[in-house]
């Protein structure tokens, strides 16, 4: 894969917890640690939606979180990727069936990277991260024709 | 309008870290906080509901995700319970374990929270040194039970996995490097001088209050509370094992209930985890892991029983204390979880009180790893009824600037 012009080293990712049960949020955590290192690539997590590509949702979103998420999706700067993490966020996994949901994510916004799991793994969410460069790349490439 | 008139803080509720996400606000008068009040309830899934039309076998996955740190507890504490109404015995293998997972999470829980701390004081370094140590144990944990999170190792009436042959060769290898680290780790978190003035005398919860709120837990024993489930009432593997609940004491200091105790307290808990899991490691007895392996007599015994029982387990965070009650039928007609940081964070209004902003993130740390309640506060100004919006950055460079203030 060829890097963007844009968004090469630095593809900054804002995290959102609409309900999950921590497990996806710890891992996201977990691989901005040593041992995987994203930022050496230039991604991070930052503290404001204004200032991220990606959208990182994780968790089923419960119905207090829907106009959270709508906004904080609102927030963010064209272009923007929004990617789901974990099986209850994708689903609704062992939640579904609680009265409580209104997701899953992609029934509230619209979502272009899926990382399944329950919860994946590091590398899988550093895959995904990839997948949504790509994608950027793609854009990219489409809005200069 | 007096120069001091009180401000209103919201914090939260948008609230990435945490099981139970919290709106705490809080009333300010310039940088001393004078009330603090909270409610929670943002991510409220209906579980036990959901509960209440599965299986126990299905329950099982389901209080594997109630937490996502404290994958083994809330399994344990509800498989407890529903051994006892159906009246299973589990094998003393399984027990032994069900005690050392339940250790390793304890060794990776308190290792995230002294990280996530660190982070609060402006100690990056720290963050990532702890972070990287702790993948170590996250290693033997994927090892032991296939998965890194949400390990579902708990089955009513035994474990899922068996401890295989290379498993015990990494789990004896981590807890020798660990050994090696905890020295190290000591010096860090209890000698630093930043750390000390930092937190040394900040959100001090007296040993009256500890009892009065009913917090449990290193948030408890911090407080001189000489409670601790595994040793008052010992389960699973405890009851071989000669334990004493660790207070600040072991330090060789005085009990002085503030935050600086509470990394005391966890930080020894580490110490007491590696050694837990060594003394059962050793003593490993042999025998099946499973009352029963087939799944279906499992079930058909759960649905002939009924009565009701309370299971519990000293998770990481203190007591996790799960109601069950069964009649005769596949499912429980009734469930009641109550986690540890129910009842520790009754005590944020007490010890945010008389404390600066600059303190909050530590001090809401110190119960429990919630620090992503900073994620967003507005500070109004009720008098002039202007609002002024503080990022989660701006609180933890306020954080880190008192840190610079006081190393000079
Ligand atoms: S996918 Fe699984 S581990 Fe991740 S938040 Fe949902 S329930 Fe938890």
């Amino acid at each position: 894969m060829k890097l963007t012009t844009s968004f090469n080293r630095s593809l900054w990712v804002f995290h959102f917890n609409s309900g999950s049960c921590n497990g996806c949020d710890i891992e996201i955590v977990a691989s901005l640690t040593p041992r995987y290192d994203p930022e050496r690539f230039g991604v991070k997590l930052v503290g404001s939606p204004r200032h991220a590509d990606v959208l990182l949702v994780t968790g089923p979103v419960t119905n207090q979180m829907v106009d959270r998420l709508q906004r904080i999706y609102a927030q963010m700067p064209e272009p923007k990727i929004v990617m789901v993490v974990g099986t209850c966020a994708q689903s609704g996994g062992v939640f579904s069936t609680s009265y409580n949901l209104a997701g899953p994510v992609d029934q509230i916004i619209s979502v272009d990277v899926y990382v399944p799991g329950c919860a994946p793994r590091p590398e899988a969410i550093i895959q995904g991260v990839v997948t949504a460069i790509a994608k950027f790349e793609r854009l990219h490439g489409s809005a200069k024709q | 309008m007096t120069k001091k008139a009180p401000y209103i803080v919201p914090i939260g509720p948008i609230h990435p870290a945490l099981k139970e996400p919290v709106h705490i606000e809080l009333t300010v008068v310039g940088e001393e906080v004078i009330s603090a009040e909270f409610t929670p309830g943002q991510t409220h899934r209906g579980i036990e509901w959901m509960g209440l039309s599965r299986n126990p076998v299905q329950i099982i996955h389901l209080t594997d995700r109630i937490c996502g740190i404290c994958g083994v507890t809330h399994s344990l504490a509800f498989a407890r319970a529903v051994e006892q109404i159906a009246d299973i015995a589990v094998p003393e293998r399984a027990d032994y374990i069900r005690t050392i997972i339940a250790e390793f999470e304890r060794i990776q829980s308190h290792l995230l929270w002294a990280g996530v701390a660190a982070h609060e004081l402006g100690f990056d370094t720290l963050f990532y040194l702890t972070w990287r140590v702790r993948e170590e144990v996250m290693d033997v944990i994927e090892c032991i039970t296939g998965n890194r999170v949400s390990y579902d190792i708990i089955q009513i009436g035994g474990v899922r996995r068996d401890i295989a042959e290379v498993c015990t060769e990494q789990i004896r290898k981590c807890l020798d490097n660990y050994k090696g680290l905890f020295g190290k780790l000591k010096e860090l978190f209890l000698e630093d001088t930043v750390i000390n003035s930092r937190c040394k005398g900040i959100g001090i919860l007296s040993f009256e209050d500890a009892m009065a709120y009913s917090t449990v837990g290193p948030t408890a024993r911090a407080s001189g509370c000489i409670a601790d489930l595994r040793v008052d009432y010992p389960y699973a593997a405890y009851g071989d094992l000669n334990l004493k609940p660790i207070v600040p004491t072991v330090y060789g200091h005085d009990v002085n209930g503030d935050t600086y105790d509470r990394i005391v307290v966890r930080i020894f808990e580490i110490a007491q985890s590696i050694e837990i899991i060594e003394e059962c490691l050793t003593n490993l007895p042999t025998g099946p892991i499973l009352w029963e392996e087939k799944v279906a007599k499992i079930l058909a015994a759960c649905k002939k029983t009924e009565g009701e029982a309370v299971g519990r387990h000293e998770a990481p965070r203190g007591e996790c204390l799960h109601y069950v009650a069964m009649d005769k039928a596949d499912a429980p007609i009734a469930w009641k979880v109550k986690a540890s940081s129910y009842s520790n964070l009754h005590v944020w209004p007490l010890i945010l009180k008389g404390a600066q902003l600059a303190d909050i993130p530590i001090i809401v740390a110190s119960i429990d790893p919630c620090i992503s309640c900073t994620d967003r506060v507005a500070v109004t100004d009720v008098g002039a009824g202007k609002t002024k919006i503080f990022t989660k950055e701006e609180l933890t460079k306020m954080s880190y600037e008192k840190t610079r203030r006081m190393q000079k």
